[in-house]
């Protein structure tokens, strides 16, 4: 936290108005969000569009399966990136230096129910995002849904919080809001391309394999690989759940030390 | 009773000194300027009130709370509209006030602070569609909506071409009549003329002066007695006009002349201000 930060008030109040209050902000969020045309079209949409085009130039078998069910995986790593990596990192941005951060600090909305709803709203766009892609992807190419749907669904709440955590400190070093987008993107396109979400990366050269496989959407898609390729729970890979928790705790640390309310110039 | 008071406060950002030691009070009801030029502490003064942020020294109490570590009811009560800050540009004025009365307890009604702050025909308009003076007004529309007893506004009609300001100055005397307490910040004298019950002028992190507009012009600064003689313009400053004056007039009877152009100048607030914050350049 900011050095200037100033405590966080105690809240005496019955539980029920802090549910109210999240409810409130977390409704807010939602239509702060689809009321962008800018966020709907490429957090939201994106994905689904580059599924109808990869899913079209793609055919044969990926990994033992339909080319189809690979790429939807993949898509599903890369909707979450962009989603909860990509456009948290910039609507934060963008709040920070036109000082709607700042404004609300001077509210008696408390910052832990902000952050809450913030998240909440992110997760909720990337979840109906995810059942959007399977939709999608039955009706087109035949895909199949997934068979352990509350395995997909933990990765789907941890893949969301990790790469949220990753956007909140990403956001943290970026200083204008003009420029938000492009740095995001910056980072976003090669990590989605050296992980594998547009397609198989085994004919890839050595050296692209070995930055793709420390990337945290690498261990993010091969769970989701595991969960809906080969039906087996989260848990059967552990060592990549673990990597990918890591890059979450790691960005939770820089979010925490690095984050601030006020616009960069003030 | 104090809505504010304040003593020895002092911030400093690194080596630079911002607020050098400042003490003022504000009543309940009172509307009080903060006057000065840029870079002299106004914002960094108001920003510690507001509770963003910290002090290095002095005693602060706002509404009864130490801002730096408030009860849970001080955001209830304040209402902050700040030097520059956008809200959604996707909302509409009436979603932007929903919004933020969604987070009081006890908000006014919406509907009823659109009205109040001129916003009624643009309710439906999205926020990125209005004009700089309408959104500003938005952002005095957002920091009454919590119905608070203490607003705070940091230079609120800067930019503003002369109809919007009179029309904001006339949205900051209601307040007064709603019986809130008004801190604000200008560096426009007429600004703090009109509006301002009393008025602290601020140079270099410090207070030079306080009182009303009235007592700042009044009580300061020497009176000019102009009027030519054999053509040329001949100044006379003093502090006792009517004894002057009397003997300028008697002497110019006594030879049998009229004292050409003879005029008798009070100082306006400008006047004051420029000497209050000149001092340096004249010393």
């Amino acid at each position: 936290m900011s050095s200037e930060a100033i405590t966080v008030e105690s809240r005496p109040r019955p539980g029920s108005h802090g549910a109210r209050l999240f409810v409130h902000q977390l409704r807010g969020e939602q239509l702060v969000f689809w009321r962008s045309r800018e966020a709907a079209l490429f957090i939201f949409l994106f994905p689904l569009l580059l599924f109808l085009l990869l899913g079209s130039v793609y055919s044969g078998k990926i990994y033992g399966v339909p080319a189809s069910q690979a790429l939807l995986a993949g898509l599903i790593g890369y909707g979450c990136a962009n989603t909860s990596f990509a456009g948290l990192a910039i609507q934060l941005v963008i709040r920070r230096e036109n000082a709607i951060l700042k404004r609300l600090r001077a509210t008696p909305l408390p910052a832990a129910t902000l952050v809450a709803a913030l998240l909440v709203s992110t997760l909720l766009v990337f979840a109906l995002q995810t059942v959007a892609l399977f939709l999608m992807g039955s009706v087109l190419y035949s895909t199949p849904f997934p068979s352990d749907v509350a395995s997909l669904a933990a990765a789907v709440v941890v893949g969301s919080a990790v790469f949220a955590a990753l956007g909140v400190a990403t956001s943290t070093f970026i200083r204008s809001a003009e420029g938000s987008s492009a740095v995001v993107n910056f980072i976003l396109l090669p990590m989605a391309f050296l992980s594998g979400a547009f397609g198989p990366t085994l004919h890839y050269p050595a050296f692209l394999k070995a930055i793709g496989d420390v990337l945290p959407l690498k261990y993010f898609i091969d769970i989701v690989n595991t969960v809906y390729l080969r039906g087996d729970a989260i848990w059967t890979k552990p060592l990549d759940l673990a990597a990918l928790l890591a890059w979450g705790v790691a960005g939770l640390v820089i979010a925490v030390y690095r984050f601030r309310w006020e616009p960069t110039s003030s | 009773m104090s809505a504010i008071s304040v003593s020895g406060l002092r911030k400093s950002y690194g080596s630079l000194e911002a607020v050098r030691g400042v003490d003022f009070e504000i009543e309940e009801g009172e509307v009080f300027g903060l006057l000065g030029p840029n870079g002299a502490g106004k914002t960094t003064t108001v920003e510690i009130l507001e509770g963003y942020r910290s002090r290095d020294d002095g005693a602060v109490s706002v509404l009864g709370h130490d801002p730096q570590s408030p009860g849970p009811d001080f955001r209830q009560r304040i209402g902050v509209v700040l030097q520059q800050s956008q809200l959604w540009p996707n909302l509409t004025v009436r979603e932007t006030h929903a919004m933020f009365a969604g987070y009081y307890e006890h908000p006014r009604s919406v509907d009823e602070v659109i009205e109040l702050v001129g916003l009624a025909e643009k309710r439906d308009a999205r926020t990125k569609t209005l004009s700089g003076g309408q959104k500003r007004r938005l952002d005095l529309g957002v920091a009454l909506v919590g119905d608070p007893d203490l607003v705070f506004l940091d230079e609120p009609t800067t930019g503003f071409d002369p109809a919007a300001r009179r029309a904001a100055w006339e949205m900051i005397r209601s307040l007064r009549s709603l019986g809130k307490t008004v801190l604000l910040t200008t560096h426009y004298l007429d600004e703090a003329e009109q509006l301002a019950d009393r008025v602290a002028v601020l140079r270099e992190g410090r207070i030079v002066r306080v009182g009303t507009p009235r007592e700042l012009t009044t009580s300061d600064l020497e009176v000019e007695i102009h009027y030519h003689r054999n053509g040329e313009e001949v100044v006379v400053t003093t502090t006792e006009p009517t004894r002057v004056l009397h003997e300028l007039t008697a002497d110019a009877l006594a030879r049998g002349e009229e004292l050409d152009h003879l005029e008798v100048r009070r100082p306006t607030l400008e006047d004051v201000y420029l000497a209050l914050t000149e001092e340096d350049a004249e010393a």
